[in-house]
């Protein structure tokens, strides 16, 4: 070769990057909704199982591709069968989707991390109405960081057919998102080795920050009791089973091509298994130290919440009545409630339609997930925490921080098959290519900054990525042991590494890891089928809550299962 | 309108164990109440002083039917984000432009290299470096030199 393969500094470097890659958005915003959903503590039994069932395997099996073949992904599958280089072609495909709408995602992160630098926090005051004599129609029926997020930041429209014009704030997010992506891959492992130490340590950082700074808020526990008391029951639902697998897997980022990237800059005798073990139980314990974090601060706004509503009701009571200030308390409550109805009959009926029921469960039990966890339910909890403008910056850094981690690595998926391929490489130096994709990426982003954009954001996040990274996996270990043969991969690691292959690697790339993903797939595939028309919640500003309303094209899904079926059968 | 005993023209009545009151104001020269209307806009006007009086805000103490004009929020005339934005902005761009610039000049150096390299090649076949006053070969630069510690195969096998 004429120019040996740029190497990682240190293998540090590799696990950190590696670590930055699988330790992303998800495993903040998606496994606290799962744990929740799925019995508490009792969940970790299904995600443990299928840690070591699926996880640990199909990342060693990817980490040992790319450390053997010294290719990115096109270029491993070509020389493993000249027939699969469809395989690698898909892989860049699905992480060219996910680099498109995930960076949105840094562009909220950067829009609200520039918007806590005021006093008060702009989600926590609503703004006035025309005469100044109340608040926004709109931001009265909702909350105020529900009506930042839908009005401010995305300006959403009612529905996807309604796109809207490009939104120029959120539009300079993305493009400084993109700019700052560039700038960490311009010189590809030099400045990402160096990165890398950043967004995979900086996020623990906060993380620690936040656990105890939530462990110590009022209400905390009532939060952490609720999710980890363990509902043994749902141990029999298989939904549960199948979100353990699923999120197993796509926490992980397998079959995006960008584990088999980092690989390929290995030196070949690294000691892959080690890192896949390290790794892969990494990224598990920081989805349940961040789902720790998470609940203690659902305690801390579920218990503000319920002790806001008594304190109107105590309001309203002690207003109608004529009551002495302070006589109502939160622990006599009831009892003058059935009081006043006994003695003031007629009048207690006048106010009770207005008197809420509180109830702390019911404000536990809003489970949310995905960019309404992070950008409204956060928010909430935060801007009633004392100097909430601190505490916002950190959380937003840190999500920013997951989001450029996860990036790296998916543009990287990309880059290094295209800086691999000997026709690209002559005519462009590497800094110009990754100039191209990210201009390219950053042009179609847009897309996601109209008014509608958040629909399609929404739509890309639930159905680009599931199936076809399923199929591709199934094909990826298929091909080694049976294509490839195991011997042969068994010998060529022996060598490489020198460690012999443990029997239990043999036994789950050959049978347990392929059976899982297969009935994965055939309960998505046949989850998809009976759903039908396929739906999307949207925000209905007039009654300010959110309608599922139906996509009109059901060929979304199909879109995708024929991309990667049709790349796996190019030659 | 109100002369200086104003205190003796505001009567209280219908006082309650909720801190609420009744009140209506007096003019004794006309000896008769002020209508609520110009009571209202009065209070609506000194609000804060009233307020201020009592140690209290616009949410502790209420007028009914007395909506209180809420203050806009200041808005300063750039907004912080993008100030911040601009900050961040032109920092990524400078980086960015230091990183490929010094690739480039990198690249060029490199291009330079080769060329150069072959030039110094020919002057190390020529000369012999000496240590410790015994001349060493480095084996690179001396293409083509028979060690004669090595037996060759046809050597070592006496022939029959």
């Amino acid at each position: 070769m004429d120019e040996a393969r740029p190497l990682w500094a240190t293998p540090l470097q590799f696990v950190f990057a590696c670590i930055s890659y699988a330790v992303g958005l998800g495993n903040v915003w998606r496994f606290p909704y799962l744990c929740q959903m799925y019995g508490g503590g009792s969940f970790l039994v299904p995600y443990l199982i299928m840690l070591t069932v699926e996880g640990m395997p199909l990342l060693y099996l990817e980490l040992a591709v790319g450390q053997r073949m010294r290719q990115g992904s096109i270029g491993a599958w070509r020389t493993i069968n000249p027939y699969l280089s469809g395989v690698g072609v898909a892989s860049v495909v699905v992480s060219f989707f996910l680099s498109m709408y995930y960076n949105v995602i840094n562009a909220w992160a950067f829009w609200y991390l520039f918007h806590s630098f005021q006093d008060p926090l702009p989600w926590s005051v609503c703004p006035l109405n025309g005469n100044r004599t109340g608040y926004d129609e709109e931001c009265e029926k909702a909350s105020s960081t529900q009506y930042f997020w839908y009005r401010k930041t995305l300006n959403i429209s009612p529905s996807i057919q309604e796109s809207g014009a490009v939104q120029w704030e959120p539009a300079l997010c993305l493009i400084l998102a993109w700019l700052l992506v560039y700038l960490c891959i311009l010189r590809g492992t030099e400045s990402t080795g160096k990165v890398v130490y950043f967004t995979a340590l900086l996020p623990y950082c906060v993380l620690i920050i936040y656990l105890v700074r939530g462990l110590t808020l009022h209400g905390a526990t009532n939060g952490l009791a609720y999710m980890f008391t363990p509902k043994m029951e749902q141990l029999a639902n298989p939904k549960a089973w199948i979100n353990a697998a699923t999120q197993i897997f796509f926490s992980l980022g397998l079959g995006f091509g960008s584990l088999i990237a980092f690989a390929s800059y290995n030196e070949p005798s690294n000691n892959c298994q080690k890192h896949a073990v390290i790794v892969s139980i990494i990224n598990s314990s920081t989805s349940i130290f961040a789902s720790v974090v998470t609940f203690s601060i659902y305690g801390f706004k579920a218990t503000f919440n319920y002790e806001s509503c008594l304190n109107k009701v105590i309001l309203l009571l002690t207003n109608s009545f004529d009551l002495e200030d302070g006589f109502l308390t939160v622990s006599n409550l009831e009892e003058v409630k059935s009081y006043l109805a006994s003695a003031y009959p007629s009048k207690y009926s006048e106010v009770f339609p207005q008197i809420k029921n509180c109830s702390l469960e019911s404000e536990l039990e809003t489970a949310v997930q995905g960019t309404g966890l992070a950008f409204i339910v956060y928010t909430e909890a935060i801007k009633n925490m004392e100097v909430s403008q601190l505490w916002s910056v950190l959380y937003f850094f840190m999500l920013l921080m997951l989001g450029i981690g996860s990036m790296l690595g998916n543009t990287a998926a990309i880059l290094t098959p295209l800086t691999d391929s000997k026709v690209i490489s002559s005519y462009l130096p590497k800094e110009a290519i990754s100039g191209l994709v990210c201009l390219v990426s950053c042009a179609i982003g847009l897309v996601f900054t109209v008014e509608a954009g958040n629909y399609w954001f929404d739509i890309f996040n639930d159905y680009a990525a599931t199936l076809p990274l399923l199929l591709i996996v199934l094909v990826e270990a298929a091909a080694v042991c049976y294509l490839y043969g195991l011997r042969r991969f068994e010998s060529d690691l022996k060598a490489m590494t020198g460690h012999a292959l443990n029997w239990y690697w043999k036994a789950m790339w050959g049978g347990v890891s392929p059976l899982l993903i297969i009935s994965l797939f055939v309960f998505y595939l046949s989850d998809y089928v009976i759903t039908g028309t396929l739906q999307y919640q949207a925000w209905d500003a007039s009654q300010t809550e959110k309608l599922g309303k139906r996509i009109n094209s059901p060929n979304h899904f199909l879109l995708s299962i024929q991309s990667g079926r049709k790349k796996k059968q190019a030659i | 309108m109100l002369s200086a005993n104003r205190i003796s023209h505001v009567l209280l009545c219908n006082v309650t164990q909720r801190v609420s009151f009744w009140f209506v104001v007096t003019d004794p020269s006309r000896n008769h109440t002020l209508p609520a209307v110009e009571v209202q806009s009065a209070i609506r006007m000194i609000r804060n002083r009233i307020n201020n009086a009592f140690f209290l805000n616009d949410q502790t103490l209420e007028f009914l039917r007395i909506p209180a004009t809420l203050a806009p929020p200041t808005d300063p005339s750039v907004p912080v984000w993008i100030i911040i934005f601009g900050v961040m902005f032109c920092i990524i761009i400078v980086a960015t432009m230091l990183l490929i610039l010094s690739g480039i000049r990198q690249h060029r150096r490199k291009n330079k290299g080769p060329s150069e390299m072959e030039d110094t090649e020919d002057k190390w076949e020529n000369t012999v470096k000496i240590e410790n006053g015994i001349p060493c070969d480095p084996l690179d630069m001396k293409g083509g030199h028979v060690n004669d510690a090595f037996v060759t195969e046809d050597e070592r096998l006496t022939p029959l």
